[in-house]
């Protein structure tokens, strides 16, 4: 599957059982952008993001990845999809660097200890490569988790909750990797509730309740318009 | 294909390595294991002697009771930081990653039975040695009938809240045709007089099960676990 600069969804649904997840979503995604989700527990971001990630299958809807169904694209398209989720994706008892040469290979890269290496070093955490990762700390585990899902360049970023546990250095310095990130034109997919923290980050928002969207836009003043969403309930 | 045995290869040496670290899943199993069959001796051994035709069912009673402790705390060990996901996000054919995880649950029941073989043959006076190989390749295709149905399930519920009580209902029903043609195989064997010929009638029906039950589930895997 070629690169793609664009994250479209159209008309998106998930329900479990007779429990509405997700209703008619639709939205679009450039490269570049730092779109956030923001919305209650409950409102939908965590399925959102499964569905964005191919772990699960919309109910309803398409997301097209520049102009590709999910469907249609096959395993290829996950190589180009990197997902940080709350729970880390990191095994405590290997190392940092066993964590990350094991998906490096998995995600068939041919010098995964060596692109291993370069992703401690950005991470700071060169020095502490080969201590299992149960002895680290949430914000170093949150640094060698996020490397792990950029380990093989992907085009699409989801991050569900990165900024949880973090400190306020550990939070600017996952803000200046986000930077980092969206100058290589990567779509970048965030759900947060830390809005002081992705105020300015963001480029833009989808407003999320009860699975529908309350309300689009560009990034700013977040936690009022937050406020004034979710008084105003969701759009028809 | 080679994709699919490098993916397959890289979830068993990964499994391995956090199991040679922690021992947690094999020391757990084993103890649990030989609990078991201590247990049944207690019951069915007096003054030395086994009652007769009971080593066999006792044998896979606790394949079944151990292997479904050892499911459970593999994937417990996937839950836990959600590294689940993480594998089905790579671009890797989903089945390799099903068949990485049966291959892991493989290597550690064929390390229990090494144990519990020989502890059965001990207490309960069962001719293990009197056709071995054909007692190996009766356990060989019984724990993969087994451990093919249980890993499927297992991952389906590695994000169910029940799970712990689920697995063995689930299981256990499903894999009745594997424990039954696993006891009545392994009776023949442990006859006085072996009986080599039915002993290979249920082997070569457990192969059947297992073509059927691997099958299925490579077939299944991805589906269940998107749904």
């Amino acid at each position: 599957m070629s690169d793609f600069t664009q994250v479209a969804v159209v008309g998106l649904g998930r329900h479990y059982g007779r429990r509405r997840a997700l209703h008619d979503l639709t939205f679009t995604a450039q490269a570049g952008d730092i779109l956030g989700l923001l919305g209650p527990n409950g409102a939908g971001k965590s399925t959102l993001l499964a569905i964005l990630g191919t772990l699960l299958a919309p109910s309803a809807g398409r997301v097209e990845y520049g102009g590709r169904a999910s469907a249609d694209a096959g395993s290829d398209l996950r190589g180009r999809i990197g997902m940080l989720g709350h729970d880390l994706f990191l095994y405590p008892e290997l190392t940092a660097r066993e964590n990350l040469v094991f998906f490096g290979r998995l995600y068939g890269l041919t010098d995964a200890a060596a692109v291993a290496s370069a992703a401690l070093e950005r991470a700071g955490l060169a020095a502490r490569a080969d201590d299992p990762v149960s002895s680290f700390s949430r914000g170093m585990r949150q640094r060698v988790a996020l490397e792990r899902a950029l380990l093989h360049g992907p085009r699409l970023l989801l991050l569900d909750e990165p900024f949880t546990g973090l400190d306020q250095a550990s939070s600017a310095a996952l803000v200046v990797r986000l930077r980092e990130v969206q100058a290589r034109g990567v779509v970048t997919v965030l759900a947060t509730h830390d809005l002081d923290v992705v105020d300015g980050v963001l480029s833009d928002v989808v407003f999320l309740q009860g699975g529908r969207r309350v309300v689009t836009g560009a990034a700013g003043a977040l936690r009022d318009r937050y406020r004034a969403a979710m008084q105003d309930g969701p759009r028809s | 294909m080679t994709a699919f045995l490098r993916v397959a290869a890289l979830v068993v040496r990964k499994d391995l390595t956090v199991e040679v670290r922690s021992l947690e899943v094999v020391a757990t199993t084993l103890f649990f294991a030989v609990t078991v069959v201590l247990i049944f001796a207690f019951g069915f051994v007096r003054e030395g002697l086994a009652v007769e035709g009971v080593a066999a069912a006792i044998l896979w009673i606790t394949v079944a009771f151990s292997g479904t402790l050892a499911l459970g705390r593999t994937f417990e060990r996937e839950r836990q930081a959600d590294t689940l996901r993480a594998l089905l996000l790579a671009p890797a054919d989903r089945p390799a990653i099903y068949a990485g995880k049966l291959a892991g649950m493989l290597l550690l029941m064929a390390l229990v039975e090494a144990v519990l073989v020989p502890l059965i043959g001990l207490l309960f006076q069962a001719p293990i040695l009197a056709a071995p190989l054909r007692l190996a390749a009766l356990l060989a295709a019984g724990t993969l009938g087994f451990a093919a149905i249980g890993t499927l399930f297992a991952a389906m519920l590695v994000r169910a809240r029940s799970r712990d009580v689920l697995l063995p209902v689930l299981l256990y029903p499903m894999t009745v045709p594997v424990m039954i043609a696993g006891v009545r195989g392994t009776a023949a064997l442990f006859q006085a007089e072996p009986d080599l010929d039915l002993a290979q009638f249920w082997t070569a029906l457990l192969v059947f099960f297992d073509a059927v039950f691997v099958t299925l589930a490579l077939w299944t895997f991805e589906p269940l676990m998107t749904d």
